[in-house]
């Protein structure tokens, strides 16, 4: 069990750390998108986009769906997390910098002695 | 830890943090008058910070940028709203270019931090509002990689102690 939501924080991590891969969730989060109306998007090739799209609905971020010739997409927002756990990731960014302010504070301790 | 106290409104989508510190007010101002500084506490290891204009008065702007493991930079700005030197300082906080043109269409934080004494220490209180959660969002997205890294530290302190 552990393991495996260390694999989904994994794909979770790899799939956002990729600037492109935020941008496509940004747009399938607003809204279904066709992979070929993603790919129009962006200044590369079909296949490329089609990638990260893989890479996010192998990490839960996303949906597809076929319809016809059409690859739908849509973003999970179940997957996504909720405005709690948001509040909570901010948190550790403002607990690593208070984290630093006491070590600054505590370092000018240490030359004083 | 210094932190003392979190709490999160989801209604307001606020955050306010409390960190207790050992050092007179002045000190932990000083944190934030000199750019130097600043520049030490705001980014993480991973992603230091470089503080470029530095005017800390009302309508004033303090601008940075944080530099990336693979060299990519990533430019903000605060809008200086409220100062009351040593014990309180608003401002907005937003993206921007490289240029440090406010990014339009990303989210802007409204933020007041106050600082008072408290038995020979700092009280230090950090309230971070968004207007929604999709700007909320918006911004963890962006700093996904900053926590992602924060975590892992976290991690690995555990498992040294």
């Amino acid at each position: 069990m552990a393991e495996q939501s260390e694999d989904q924080a994994d794909a979770f991590f790899h799939a956002l750390a990729d600037r492109t891969r935020r941008d496509i969730m940004r747009r399938v989060l607003a809204g279904q998108h066709s992979v070929s109306a993603l790919a129009a998007k962006y200044d590369m090739s079909f296949a490329a986009v089609q990638k990260h799209v893989a890479v996010l609905e192998k990490a839960g971020l996303l949906t597809k769906l076929r319809s016809g010739r059409e690859q739908l997409v849509s973003g999970d927002v179940a997957a996504v997390r909720s405005v709690a756990s948001m509040l909570a990731e901010l948190e550790q960014v403002w607990r690593g910098r208070i984290a630093r302010i006491d070590e600054l504070i505590a370092s000018d301790t240490d030359q004083e002695d | 830890m210094p932190v003392t106290d979190v709490r999160h409104d989801l209604d307001n989508l606020t955050l306010t943090i409390t960190a207790d510190f050992a050092a007179p007010v002045a000190r932990i101002w000083q944190l934030y008058a000199d750019p130097r500084q600043l520049e030490k506490v705001w980014g993480p290891p991973t992603y230091p910070a470089t503080v470029v204009e530095h005017d800390l008065r009302p309508g004033g702007r303090v601008t940075y940028f944080m530099t990336g493991p693979e060299g990519d930079k990533h430019a903000g700005y605060w809008l200086v709203t409220a100062v009351d030197e040593p014990s309180s300082l608003s401002f907005d906080d937003g993206f921007a270019d490289l240029d440090f043109n406010p990014s339009p269409t990303m989210p802007v934080s409204k933020n007041v931090y106050t600082f008072t004494a408290r038995d020979g220490g700092t009280r230090a209180t950090y309230v971070s509002t968004y207007e929604s959660a999709e700007q909320l969002q918006q911004v963890l997205d962006m700093g996904i990689v900053e926590g992602a890294s924060l975590a892992i530290n976290q991690i690995d302190e555990l498992l040294a102690a």
